[in-house]
């Protein structure tokens, strides 16, 4: 894989909140991150769609609005179709404690709540691909 | 099934010719990064080439390129035809990162399959931006796009390398892009094979129109006697409005071009396209070989202290490599 990190940063569904969508791949960018940002109110298909043609490494959701059990079900069933699971899958938001237990077990690799410094999941990223590549 | 990372360099190329969309993903990155297996696949992709129309859409940040280039792939899409558009923007020069936010603009052909939207940074790299932009179009072609539409911000030589590569380039203002003296300035005036001036609705659309009308004609004249003079359309993408007429003058301008296109200038364009790429490959290598990063790093206080000139370091190190190369060096 490539020394870039690429990630979509991406705001599923209906909620209208982007800012820490917006403080979030600032602050990916700031990191050398090369960040796709594809705004609000996007599907799961649209997100997939754009994971696979920008070829990301990781994909970063921003869910607010509680629907997100079924976003994140949806996202991984059709990253799974199109052969794509293997990239990286993290969101953010306010997501109750046993969901994210949940969503560990179909597949999201981590969730981080309100709060968390924008330090943490680039700390996170960066660990996961060295790791990756040491591993090669 | 094995794991895209391990296909051969002809699984890899025979997918992008099907058109599996995340076979040409991976090829595009592996040209981004400029790696050898990069290389290889568009050696194999080449001779499935030549037939997309390439369209390159330039202008300054705000202008409106983004929604532009979505209002055009519909036009496109409603035509039955495919399209696929890349979108560069710049790496920040401070952390190497970039946010790349073209996708926004382009939400209504996002999810139709006969669309295929890359966004690319610029970063920094030696191959060239503009030799980058080039053969991630051409793996969009050999993948059957009918049109490849090339998006970046005008404003800087390198940016308007990358228009370059495109058959018909579209030179983006709006009606804030101030008096035609000023677009005259910065050069735009020659790069443009169609003047699109986008949110027409704005206070002062007609005044730019009939000024760079005037500037055109000025010019004009100067040019050969059957020399295309660029036409000039208003568009308000943001409202769908000029999307139609604005596709009628690029295929006007593809035609005009195809009929002038002789041999000698495809002979033209092929020699540049070669001569560029093996500089490039050629700047690269030497640079990497010498290890001249390290060398002019470990002679940057010499240099500083005036003890050596930044102009005995490169005839020395160009008189060293001329030794390696060996042969005779042509006089000049």
């Amino acid at each position: 894989m490539s020394e870039r990190i690429r990630v979509l940063v991406a705001k599923p569904g209906l909620d209208g909140h982007d800012r820490g969508a917006k403080v979030i791949a600032t602050a990916f960018r700031d990191a050398g991150f090369e960040v796709i940002y594809t705004g609000l109110h996007q599907t799961p298909e649209m997100i997939v769609t754009a994971a696979v043609q920008e070829d990301v490494d990781v994909v970063s959701l921003s869910i607010l609005s509680g629907a997100h059990m079924g976003l994140f079900q949806r996202i991984i069933d059709l990253l799974k179709a199109q052969g794509a699971d293997d990239l990286l899958l993290i969101g953010g938001g306010i997501i109750p404690p046993d969901d994210i237990v949940e969503l560990k077990k179909i597949g999201v690799a981590e969730i981080f709540g309100p709060g968390t410094p924008t330090t943490t999941p680039i700390e996170y990223i960066k660990t996961h691909f060295a790791a990756k590549r040491a591993a090669k | 099934m094995r794991p895209i990372e391990r296909w051969s360099e002809n699984e890899l190329a025979d997918a992008v010719v099907r058109g599996d969309p995340r076979a040409l993903a991976k090829v595009i990155s592996a040209i981004e990064d400029e790696t050898p297996r990069g290389r290889e696949i568009l050696d194999l992709l080449y001779r499935h080439t030549g037939r997309a129309y390439r369209v390159g859409l330039t202008g300054p940040p705000g202008s409106g390129k983004s929604t532009l280039t979505d209002l055009l792939a519909r036009q496109i899409r409603a035509g039955g035809e495919t399209v696929a558009v890349l979108a560069v923007d710049p790496s920040s020069p401070f952390s190497g990162g970039a946010i790349l936010g073209d996708r926004i603009r382009m939400q209504t052909a996002a999810a139709d399959p006969g669309v295929f939207i890359r966004s690319m940074a610029s970063r920094g790299s030696l191959g060239g931006l503009a030799a980058a932009t080039e053969q991630a179009a051409e793996a969009l072609d050999a993948a059957g796009f009918d049109w490849v539409l090339i998006e970046t911000v005008g404003v800087g030589q390198s940016e308007m390398e990358v228009v370059g590569v495109a058959d018909t380039t579209l030179l983006v203002l709006v009606p804030e892009s101030g008096d035609g003296v000023q677009v005259m300035k910065a050069g735009l005036m020659e790069a443009g094979d169609i003047f699109v001036i986008n949110k027409y609705d704005r206070e002062g659309g007609d005044r730019i129109q009939k000024e760079i009308q005037l500037l055109l004609s000025v010019l004009h004249d100067r040019w050969p006697k059957d020399a295309w003079l660029p036409p000039i359309v208003p568009t308000v993408a943001i409202r769908e409005q000029g999307g139609a007429e604005l596709l009628a003058e690029i295929r006007r301008h593809r035609v005009t071009s195809d009929e002038r296109s002789s041999l000698d200038r495809r002979r033209q364009r092929t020699r540049e396209q070669v001569s560029v790429l093996v500089r490039a490959r050629f700047g690269k290598e030497t640079w990497e070989r010498m290890d001249l990063d390290a060398r002019i790093e470990s002679e940057l206080d010499r240099v500083i202290a005036r003890e050596i000139s930044p102009y005995r370091l490169a005839e020395t190190w160009t008189n060293e490599l001329a030794e390696r190369l060996g042969g005779k060096r042509r006089e000049a």
